[in-house]
């Protein structure tokens, strides 16, 4: 349910406007249980981001957020407030474990204009940010916190507040640097996987491949593999691979982008004789296999969190552009020899697997012909198993998703799934928006398709028969309505 | 006689050595399946030739003495030759240790030593003419060590090297039998018995020879068959072969008696869990299975050939000589010769032409040879290479000029669907614990194989995928497999998702998308997505493929109906109204379409003025 609060009315842009994309004010995690009694309120924040915000400060905006959930309770009791919108900012509300409050302030965009007399007057465009979109964030952040520290639960089991504050603290400090605000869109609604494509054949020599891993290095309990930033396979459950999939296209492969740009000549390579028979690299644990002082340490996640709760080392080996994701067993703390065997394991067949990808792929490409552009814009996602296939975004650096479409059309493919989120058949929305464009929206079973089109003086029936060619030509393999 | 009648032959390849002569002696080894050819008393080179090792051993060995028997352990180890009726002499052939001969003398005061066997690679036993010796070899002290010995009068001994049996013929007419069973290191005796010599023996000093004695297994169990020249019974006439069955543990006993219904010189095989027998006389053979029917007296079973006598098959041997320089044409080997010596199991040797084969039964000529089509299946099915042959039979008797009769052939198939129904329940109790991990790997790199050389892949490996995975409930991975394809796409496959989906609700998705690629099963989708409730999207799919035409109104009317929503039935029953006029040019249905309850039904709701009006031009 969401609350609105008064409104202003929207002015006509002029010449000299200055404009603000929305902006993290607050960040804070809660919980009612740990400072019933008056004089103890502070004993529920976990955590306040800013924290240099003022004690008592603190304290109302937490209780606010907690009558505000309490209130709204009363009208739907099934289903508790997920955000507050207010003319300057918007509030955004999750409980991801019982009595767990998460909540996330963001600054309406501004625009800044100049008076008449020339003083700036500040309008808030409160119409402007998507409430799925951030409620969305907002539980991506609590998944990451979870993949790389547990359950908050867990944290109070193993070491009470005390123990849950530092987490907290160490994760939120960081993490929050790196939310972008900004550019967030549908595609962090659906948080979805894009997995490459590949032939039958290929895809069966990656399973042998992961299954011979699996058999020599016998300690890895799961295996992921990606190529290109795509995933090809996953032994982990679903939910897991997605917010690890969003760690690693987003945080560790960008990051090491750059020593791969510098080539194969960067230090990290000549120093290692050894090894030049192949391109395997640890992008986690040790750099340098030769130095015997390398720290074998990697990061450690938690997985299936609701059932076997397992914690695990997470070890991501690349060659050239295939990645494999080994998961041992968090009590197994892996030893430098034991990297230097998975080295001299997985790099050569790695590396030779990697050439076979890309030599197939660029077949598959010059049959199918797909090599040029398609003329469309369009997102794709699958509910099922989570498939998201974007042309509009190109996602290349860590900092930002650049969209190659206007903000106002994203903004209507938002507009347009919260509509498909509302009933449950199959349905189809096309708007007209500005200067020719059409937005299409199609929803067939647990899919979704949206399209952007710029037809000059193109009308509703025309725009409807290039939609079906697209489906005809891009999806002819699946079961899409037209 | 065509090439097609014979059922026996010998080997291909035959083991050829130099021919016995006065200076060079051939000796044959049945533990090894070794001929050793000693010339001049080792000292102008021993060269030893099994039928597996094409490289043969050649050695030289001081000459002390003319060779009584020669032997090597198993594997090679250790070399033991007899030269005195007291000694044996080892050598060791174990790289990087001494080859000095070393010697041991029989324990028993004079004894005669009647020969040796080697039971495993560093165990031997003495035969002597008052008992055996059980020795164990140190082949780094250069000694053996005393294990067991049992004293007891020899006359001679036979031994069994598959089952570690040695059999020794004690008393004064040497009938009755002693076995010893060998095994890592121990000695077991097991209970004697009696063969029943033919007629009353008159006289009182040993007629009994153990060229009458053969013992071989078969079926897996150990028999010691004796060739009984002359029938006890009166009334008939002929020589038999009478099998007593020597199980490990218990008694031995009479079993079975092979009627050879001729006389003369005999001589024994086993192959393949036959017995041959072959006839000097008439230079034929004749074979017996013990597991066909035979007549059976209260205490043993009578068998008679199963086919008629036959010789081996006319062997050639080719031609000595570099190969360029002779072309003639090879030569007729004489079969049943008089040189040749016959060893157990199925071994034939000509000391004088210097060959060793193994004899062979051909299954094909037997299958034109055995009229009867049902003991015709039993036979085969009891031999090792029988498929082809089997299928072979099968498809004959299905052939217009060969047809069999259809009692014949229900024979025939109860014989097969019996040994199948075995293999099945054998299979089954053969289940073993793999983790599923393991047999998803497995099964993956096998259907990679598959694909790798384009052999379809079978519905039922898909299935196993499917069910190990369900199990476990990693469905998960198998939407991944899906989606890359790696279960090939088929109506069942689609069928077996559907199932799943109460279990994995995406499997529906998975299953639709299947159903849409294979293009031949349009039908399916509309009755998956009506049983579903989608009866618009089952229309629009129905529409979009152009089949709208010619489903049946009443199908998409009940499924409208069933859903209670009136907006639904009226948009549905518009839409065939429609499809009524444009085909008919009347809105109205036929009696044919069987509609009347929901026409009814729709009068009722939306009232008899909202039914569509006939188009007037």
């Amino acid at each position: 349910m969401a609350a609105a609060a008064a409104g202003a009315g929207a002015g006509a842009g002029t010449a000299q406007e200055k404009q603000f994309p929305p902006a993290l004010l607050s960040f804070f995690i809660y919980n009612p249980r740990f400072g019933p009694r008056e004089g103890e309120e502070e004993n529920k924040i976990l955590f306040y981001y800013p924290n240099e915000v003022e004690k008592n400060e603190k304290i109302r905006n937490v209780g606010l957020c907690e009558a505000i959930v309490q209130f709204t309770r009363t009208f739907s009791p099934s289903k508790p407030a997920k955000s507050l919108h207010t003319q300057k900012n918007r509030q955004f509300f999750n409980e991801p474990e019982d009595n767990f409050w998460m909540v996330m302030v963001v600054r309406n965009p501004i625009i800044e204009k100049q008076s008449k007399d020339g003083k700036p007057i500040v309008e808030y465009q409160e119409e402007e940010l998507l409430d799925k979109v951030y409620s969305s964030v907002l539980q991506q952040c609590y998944s990451m916190y979870k993949l790389f520290n547990g359950t908050f639960l867990r944290a109070m089991e193993d070491g009470g507040v005390k123990l849950l504050k530092e987490r907290l603290e160490k994760f939120f400090h960081r993490y929050l640097q790196t939310l972008h605000l900004q550019s967030c869109d549908l595609l962090d609604i659906f948080g979805g996987i894009s997995f490459f494509p590949l032939d039958k054949m290929t895809y069966l020599k990656i399973q042998s491949f992961i299954n011979r891993m699996e058999e020599s290095l016998s300690v890895v309990k799961y295996t992921a593999f990606l190529y290109n930033d795509q995933l090809i396979w996953s032994g982990l459950e679903q939910d897991d691979m997605r917010i690890l999939y969003k760690y690693l296209t987003t945080s560790l492969f960008p990051r090491h982008i750059e020593p791969e740009l510098a080539g194969r000549d960067s230090p990290i390579r000549t120093e290692m004789p050894g090894n030049l028979q192949h391109y395997g690299r640890f992008l986690t644990g040790p750099l340098n296999l030769n130095d015997p002082e390398a720290k074998c340490r990697f990061p450690r996640i938690f997985v299936n969190t609701d059932d076997t709760y397992e914690a695990l080392h997470l070890i991501v080996y690349k060659a050239m552009s295939a990645a494999v994701c080994f998961m041992i067993d968090a009590s197994i703390q892996p030893t430098l020899d034991f990297c230097r065997r998975l080295d001299s394991i997985v790099g050569p067949q790695l590396t030779v697997l990697a050439s076979d990808i890309c030599e197939q792929f660029n077949i598959n490409k010059r049959i199918s012909g797909s090599e040029k552009e398609p003329q469309f814009k369009f997102i794709y996602f699958n509910h099922m198993n989570l498939a998201e296939k974007s042309t509009i975004h190109m996602r290349k650096t860590p900092s930002l998703s650049l969209t190659s479409v206007h903000p106002d059309l994203m903004k209507i493919l938002g507009d347009i799934n919260s509509d498909f989120a509302r009933v449950d058949e199959d349905e189809e929305i096309i708007v007209k928006a500005m200067s020719d464009y059409w937005v299409v929206g199609k929803k067939s079973d647990q899919r979704e398709l949206y399209v952007i089109l710029n037809q000059k003086n193109a009308n509703l029936i025309e725009v409807n028969e290039e939609v079906k060619k697209l489906c005809a030509t891009q999806f002819n393999n699946i079961f899409f309505l037209d | 006689m065509g090439e097609e009648d014979y059922y026996l032959e010998l080997c291909e390849r035959p083991v050829q050595f130099e021919k016995a002569n006065p200076v060079n002696c051939v000796f044959f080894d049945e533990a090894n399946k070794q001929v050793f050819a000693v010339r001049s008393g080792g000292a102008t080179g021993v060269v030893v030739k099994g039928p597996d090792d094409r490289n043969p051993i050649s050695f030289r060995m001081e000459d002390k003495g003319e060779v009584k028997c020669i032997k090597f352990s198993l594997e090679n180890k250790i070399l033991a030759v007899q030269r005195t009726s007291k000694t044996v002499d080892f050598s060791n052939f174990i790289p990087d240790s001494s080859q000095l001969e070393y010697t041991q003398e029989c324990k028993t005061k004079n004894a005669h030593i009647l020969g040796f066997c080697w039971t495993s690679s560093t165990e031997i036993v003495f035969i002597t003419d008052q008992g055996i010796e059980f020795y164990q070899v140190l082949p780094e002290k250069r000694s053996l060590k005393l294990l067991k010995s049992q004293n007891i009068n020899v006359n001679w001994y036979m031994y069994c090297p598959e089952s570690a049996v040695i059999l020794l013929s004690t008393t004064v007419l040497g009938n009755v039998l002693q076995p010893f069973y060998f095994r890592a290191g121990t000695m077991t005796k097991l209970p004697k018995f009696e063969i029943e010599l033919p007629a009353a023996p008159k006289s009182t000093k040993l007629n009994f020879s153990e060229r009458d004695i053969a013992m071989a297994i078969i079926y897996g169990q150990l028999y010691v068959l004796f060739l009984r020249h002359h029938s006890r019974t009166s009334n008939s006439t002929g020589a038999e072969v009478v099998l007593y069955h020597l199980p490990r543990e218990g008694a031995c006993k009479k079993m079975h008696i092979l009627k050879l219904n001729r006389t003369g010189k005999f001589a024994l095989n086993v192959v393949d869990n036959l017995v041959v027998v072959h006839h000097q006389d008439t230079e034929t053979s004749v074979i017996f299975d013990i597991k066909l029917r035979g007549e059976f007296d209260g205490t043993v079973t009578f068998h008679h050939p199963v086919l008629p006598a036959r010789s081996i098959q006319p062997y050639q041997i080719p031609v000595a000589g570099p190969a360029p320089v002779t072309s003639q044409s090879p030569v007729p080997c004489k079969l049943y010769s008089s040189s040749w010596i016959v060893f157990q199991p199925d071994i034939i040797i000509s000391a004088s032409q210097g060959y060793l084969w193994n004899l062979q039964v051909k299954l094909q000529p037997i299958v034109n040879l055995l009229p009867d089509k049902g003991r015709l299946m039993d036979f085969l099915l009891q031999r090792k290479e029988c498929k082809m042959v089997i299928l072979s039979v099968c498809s004959q008797m299905l052939s217009e000029s060969d047809r069999a009769t259809l009692p014949v052939l229900a024979t025939v198939f109860d014989k097969l669907n019996h040994e199948y129904k075995k293999y099945l329940d054998a299979e089954q109790s053969y289940t073993m614990e793999m983790p599923h991990k393991f047999v998803i790997a497995v099964l993956m790199e096998y259907i990679r194989s598959l694909n790798q050389f384009q052999i379809a892949v079978q519905h039922y490996l898909h299935e196993l995928v499917i069910k190990t995975l369900v199990q476990h409930n990693l469905f998960y991975m198998l939407h991944q497999f899906l989606q890359y394809h790696v279960l090939s796409d088929s109506k069942p496959l689609a069928c077996l998702l559907l199932s799943l989906e109460s279990f994995y609700p995406p499997a529906h998705q998975l299953s639709l998308d299947m159903l849409k690629r294979l293009s031949t099963a349009n039908d399916e989708i509309v009755e998956v997505l009506l049983s579903k409730h989608q009866v618009l999207a089952a229309l629009r799919f129905i529409r979009g493929i152009g089949g709208h035409d010619n489903i049946s109104a009443r199908k998409f009317l009940d499924a409208a109906k069933q859903t209670e929503d009136n907006m639904l039935f009226y948009t549905i029953f518009r839409f065939f109204e429609q499809r009524n006029q444009r085909l008919r040019g009347n809105p109205n249905f036929t009696p044919g379409e069987h509609c009347e309850e929901h026409v009814a039904f729709f009068k009722q709701v939306f009232g008899e003025q909202a039914l569509m009006r006939p188009t007037t031009f």
